[in-house]
């Protein structure tokens, strides 16, 4: 009873009861959702891998997303960083059709990332440097950014035929599962095996809730924002490679789309407060995971790419009132008020008797 | 001298001039390069063009007045635009009961975010953020595809020329005007402006002076969804659509053309005629690449983005020296 | 006796875990000038807040002119007739001086705003409280001294039966103060009934005709001035645990500075901060900063800490030159500052305690390492236990401890970085008296036992007087004298504040 109530209060609570819900509407509706196959070359199958396939990029992008958050600001850019990046690596790969790469893909790759890191880096500044407010500051290359993407790729969406470069989202011959999902693996363990090592994640969370304390405590914080903000631009950089991958192509337009909405909602659904300080990287996970899982239950039920924003919007909502003190001080007045009136009722009953 | 000039650049319409002098720069360069800009009707499609956007930036402006921020204007314009596109074709009802029903709608919109905000200490931008995925949703499940409008009397409307001087306007540019006055009036004038200016100036002081601080944060938010919603219309007017992708990114433009007319991000100091500059610059930008041909227009959005960081960063000196400035005349002053 | 003006009874007002206010009665009469008086967390601000609606209140009732009020808001509060000047001015500094003062209640035109009338009204209140100055520009131009005057102009304007004048001298000098209480006196002639809260005493005795004393929440009594000596005063105030004090007073010796020094400015400056600061601190000595607000303490004390540039003059540790850029300069030269606003800028909220003593020696360490989890333990539970700081368990978050409790952690952060100057901002604001007494105890220890340098500000004059072998007096952002051996003296620091502008 004591390890239920523990885990009631515990803030993975939400994001597995949510994704507990989801994975049990789906087992019920949809045929055969939990079965999973194994080819003869060691491939698996089905629709749970399905979903775990397609959420690896969001898994990447609520790693950073979690930590800026964590230091109270935001970064609703990270769309956008996605789209530059899958144009560079494209353009560097190039769209020659006897699939011949005209920068070797390694060094497109490291381009691709270094530039996500570059656009974190420039939303650092403005935010670290110049105090401008997270969300004014990642406003702009978010609008700004997708123009970059749209000048690099000439207004083209840039298809390329490079063999090779289809492995980095799809499968490597062999591999039980494609790559993109080793990739968010490995994202995910060295970013917990760094908050293990290090004490990166505690000046987070100081800079986040005491941010005057933090400067005062010797913490450079202008270090920590320019730290986080240029990993979550890494994050974007690497989904960048594997968003392109996926379509083979770079399209400037549509690459990485409200994923900046979907990694927010994410890392809030995983419990990390959106006012910033204490954070959970296993709920931001969690939550990636659930998004997903989300967004395919609505996909079969009918719903379009376009229409499904409105329900994320009630989902941010309802989560940001739970999140919210001020809403639970008045649901609980609420509450008192109600049972007050309930024990004058009684004790009235009471005296009539 | 330099006392001069530091008390110009301490005041807080140093912003303001700033962005009239670099209009005056723009245009006059776009005279230089290009004969056509010389046409008086050059300067009134300024206005023309960006009617919509003009009425946006009134809104936002009243938000980012109080320190918060709406980032739901651009897809409260575009649902605007499709319920009225599908009302005028789907229904029999006269284009002046859809108009109210849609500036009902925003107003009712607007309501609800600066309810939820106010009343539950709710960060802005998440809930603002929330509601322009929500309307881009709403749009989408109206109609996926376009709406034509082809109502007569809303196409009489848009067709209308007011003749001004040399040139014309279009009804979109009356209803801006006419909004660009009422607002600078309400801000000016009235208690309820004065209230949003104390209120972003110190929500705290403000509260203890005995100000409405609940109910001007959640009229503020009002009229911005009342204002994305005017803005819709004259929107419609212009394109004689419903689109899913109207007003993509129109909140940054609004953000930027107001922060440009000398509006602090942090609150408590803003001006209306400098909001309508803003929008200006950003039609000169346009106006000067559409005659260049050459470039493709996403070069505004990257030249807006970079003009919009360049007054932010100027603001960030400015508020710094002024502290400074204060900090060293109180210290005279008392020895 | 004239019926009061106000009367407030058995007020009760409970906090998550602390009763601030409990069955506090409090009478005011009209031409009366009424001073509440008690240390920090007596509940006086409390009482306060209760009665101009900004917190609600559990229990009791509210009289005005024989009638109950209930203020919910400041709104009401102001509508009744019930006027505040905090001590924090305020006003928005984005509106002008004109604004400030009408906002929310301009005259009006036809519906608009008459700012000819606003302005020129404003000129009008203002030459009565003898300040001319330009009332279209914004607030943010003047200086707190003046910015107070313009608190106080729309604080009488509102045709207030009562004013409440929230420590209104902490940043005022001589001639503003004078100018104040000349205002002060006007007004008790008009009929208004005056609440002045202060600690400054010889003020309260110069002003005020009655005394109400609040101490732990309750009340003591409200007393005549005239028949209060200062002595009984204090004694009510501070309460049973005088005699603790006063053994305090006689027990420990102050320590005895060493002939080396650790730290020394020479007519330091920081724009806008400091005008002229030169000390010299000691090792093994306990220093003390007095003066009014805004005299420059912290200020100094932050200097010293990296967290203030030195644009003037020079700073030397160990006979180095030394260029502070930022608290972690500081700290690599063994230096630890704990803030005045622990709320502000001490405590991380959210982190356990462990978390919060470790922060500082983190830091230190630098970002790519962690303390190992046993060492933390191990430091956390040697602090906890040295300090006596009452937890239940090192990892309950540091929010939901008692201020006392929550000072000592800061003080256990930098003790466990084993600094060789600590600084104490207001150690013992807001803390019961006996945590008062230990930290005292502790900050002369210290420098006793581990020679290290302690620089103790405090607004109490006596924990300065019982722990300090020098204490040092700024006024106006520069230091006026500095007060070693027999000098060291209560009388003798306010003499020293007060200076010779007569």
């Amino acid at each position: 009873m004591e390890k239920l109530k523990n885990f009631t209060s515990s803030s993975l609570f939400l994001p597995i009861v949510a994704l507990a819900v989801l994975l049990i509407f789906n087992g019920i509706f949809v045929e055969d959702f939990f079965d999973i196959q194994i080819t003869e070359d060691g491939r698996l199958f089905g629709r749970v891998i399905d979903i775990l396939t397609r959420s690896s990029s969001l898994v990447i992008l609520s790693l950073g997303m979690t930590l800026v958050i964590a230091t109270s600001g935001i970064d609703i850019s990270v769309g956008a960083v996605v789209a530059i990046s899958a144009a560079v690596v494209c353009t560097l790969i190039g769209g020659r059709g006897d699939g011949v790469a005209e920068t070797p893909m390694a060094l497109a790759m490291l381009a691709s990332v270094g530039i996500g890191i570059l656009c974190g880096i420039w939303n650092g500044i403005l935010v670290a440097k110049f105090k401008i407010q997270a969300v004014v500051a990642t406003l702009i290359l978010m609008t700004a950014g997708r123009g970059i993407a749209q000048l690099l790729t000439e207004g083209q969406i840039v298809t390329v035929y490079y063999k090779p470069f289809a492995s980095i989202a799809g499968v490597i011959p062999g591999m039980p599962l494609p790559t993109n999902v080793f990739i968010a693996l490995a994202m995910v363990l060295l970013v917990v095996f760094v908050m293990k090592k290090t004490s990166i994640g505690l000046f987070i969370q100081s800079v986040g809730i005491n941010p005057t304390a933090a400067k005062y405590v010797g913490i450079n914080v202008t270090l920590v924002l320019f730290l986080v903000y240029a990993f979550s631009g890494f994050c974007a950089g690497v989904t960048g490679l594997i968003e392109s991958s996926l379509i083979r192509a770079a399209d400037a337009n549509n690459a990485g789309l409200n994923m900046e909405m979907d990694a927010i909602l994410a890392v809030a659904l995983g419990g990390t407060l959106l006012s910033g300080g204490k954070f959970y990287l296993g709920g931001s996970v969690i939550g990636a995971v659930t998004i997903q899982t989300l967004t395919t239950t609505l996909y079969a039920l009918g719903v379009s790419a376009d229409q499904l924003p409105v329900v994320k919007a009630i989902a941010v909502i309802a989560i940001c009132l739970i999140q919210s003190k001020k809403a639970r001080d008045l649901f609980d007045k609420w509450k008192s008020g109600r049972s007050a009136k309930a024990v004058t009722a009684d004790a009235k009953a009471v005296n009539k008797a | 001298m330099k006392k001069k000039i530091s008390e110009l650049i301490a005041s807080k319409y140093f912003s303001f001039f700033v962005t009239v002098i670099l209009f005056a720069i723009l245009y006059g360069v776009g005279i230089g390069m290009y004969k056509g800009f010389m046409k008086p009707q050059v300067f009134l499609n300024l206005f023309i063009d960006n009617a919509a956007l003009i009425i946006v930036t009134i809104g936002i402006t009243f938000t980012l007045l109080i320190g918060g921020i709406d980032l739901s204007v651009g897809a409260v314009l575009a649902l605007t635009c499709m319920v009225l596109a599908w009302l005028l074709a789907n229904t029999g009802i006269s284009v002046f009961a859809a108009i109210a029903l849609v500036l009902l709608m925003g107003t009712a919109f607007g309501a609800i975010q600066g309810y939820l905000i106010a009343k539950f200490d709710l960060q802005p931008f998440i809930i603002t953020l929330a509601g322009m995925l929500f309307c881009r949703g709403m749009t989408a499940v109206i109609s996926r595809e376009t709406i034509n409008i082809t109502n007569p009397t809303f196409v009489a409307m848009a067709d209308f020329r007011l003749s001004v001087g040399a040139g014309f306007v279009s009804m979109g540019v009356i209803i801006a005007i006419i909004a660009l006055i009422v607002a600078a009036v309400v801000l000016g004038f009235t208690r309820f402006g004065r209230n949003i200016y104390a209120l972003g100036g110190s929500e705290s002081s403000a509260s203890l002076m005995g100000l409405p601080v609940f109910r001007t944060k959640v009229s503020v938010y009002t009229i911005s969804g009342f204002c994305s919603a005017l803005g819709g219309i004259a929107y419609a007017l212009m394109m004689l659509t419903g689109y899913n992708l109207h007003g993509m990114g129109m909140e940054m433009d609004a953000i930027a053309s107001s922060v440009i007319g000398g509006t602090l991000l942090t609150g408590g100091v803003g001006f209306i005629p400098g909001a309508l500059f803003g929008v200006l610059i950003q039609g000169v930008i346009l106006t000067f690449i559409s005659f260049q041909g050459t470039l493709s227009a996403w070069w505004t959005k990257i030249v807006v983005g970079a003009l919009l960081c360049v007054f932010i960063i100027m603001q960030a000196f400015i508020t710094e020296h002024k502290s400074k400035l204060t900090a060293k005349s109180s210290l005279e002053e008392n020895s | 006796m004239a019926a009061a003006l106000l009367e407030m009874r058995h007020i009760d007002k409970v906090f998550p875990g602390v009763k601030a206010l409990s069955n506090v009665d409090f009478t005011l009469h009209a031409g009366e000038i009424h001073s509440l008086m008690g240390e920090n967390g007596a509940g006086k601000s409390t009482l306060v807040k209760v009665l101009t609606g900004v917190y609600p209140k559990d229990g009791g009732t509210i009289h005005l002119n024989g009638k109950e009020i209930y203020p919910k808001t400041p709104k009401d509060a102001q509508e009744e007739g019930i006027s505040t000047v905090y001590q924090e001015v305020n006003l928005c500094p984005n509106l002008t001086v004109a604004e400030n003062i009408f906002i929310g209640r301009e005259p009006r035109r036809f519906g608009f705003i008459d700012w000819k009338e606003v302005n020129r009204r404003s000129i009008e209140l203002l030459k009565k409280l003898d300040v001319d100055i330009d009332v279209s520009k914004t607030l943010d131009n003047y200086p707190v001294a003046i910015q107070q005057m313009v608190a106080i102009a729309r604080a009488v304007d509102v045709d207030a039966k009562i004013l409440i004048l929230d420590e209104p001298t902490s940043s005022l000098n001589e001639v503003e103060t004078e100018r104040l209480f000349r205002i002060v006196r006007q007004l008790q002639k008009q009929g208004m009934g005056i609440i002045f809260i202060s600690h400054f005493l010889e003020q309260i005795y110069e002003l005020c005709d009655h005394i109400t004393i609040l101490r732990n929440g309750e009340l003591v009594g409200s007393y005549e001035v005239a028949k209060l000596p200062r002595l009984e005063l204090i004694a009510k105030m501070v309460g049973k645990n005088l005699n603790d004090v006063k053994d305090m007073d006689k027990m420990a010796e102050k320590s005895v500075p060493s002939d080396e020094v650790f730290i020394e400015t020479n007519h330091a400056a920081s724009t806008g901060q400091i005008k002229d600061v030169s000390l010299q601190i000691h090792k093994g000595e306990v220093i003390g900063l007095a003066g009014l607000l805004g005299s420059g303490r912290t200020e100094t004390a932050e200097m010293m800490f990296g967290l203030k540039e030195v644009t003037g003059g020079s700073l030397k540790i160990n006979g180095k030159d030394e260029k502070l850029s930022n608290p972690m300069a500081a700290m690599k030269e063994k230096i630890a500052f704990c803030p005045e606003d622990r709320k502000l800028s001490g405590i991380i909220g959210d982190l356990t305690v462990r978390e919060n003593i470790i922060l500082a020696l983190q830091a230190m360490d630098g970002m790519f390492t962690h303390i190992p989890y046993s060492k933390q333990v191990e430091l956390a539970d040697k602090f906890i236990d040295k300090l006596r700081i009452k937890v239940s368990d090192r990892d309950q978050l540091i929010k939901n401890l008692s201020g006392g409790n929550q000072q000592k952690v800061i003080i256990a952060r930098w003790l466990a970085t084993q600094p060789r100057f600590l600084i104490l901002d207001e150690p013992t604001r807001g803390i019961d008296v006996g945590t008062k007494t230990e930290i005292q105890k502790m900050a002369v220890e210290l420098a006793k036992n581990e020679g290290m340098s302690v620089a103790f500000i405090s607004s109490e004059m006596d924990e300065m007087v019982r722990t300090c072998s020098k204490l040092v007096v700024m006024r106006d952002r520069k230091k006026v004298a500095e007060l070693t051996g027999d000098q060291i003296s209560s009388d003798g620091v306010m003499e020293a504040i007060a200076g010779g502008e007569k």
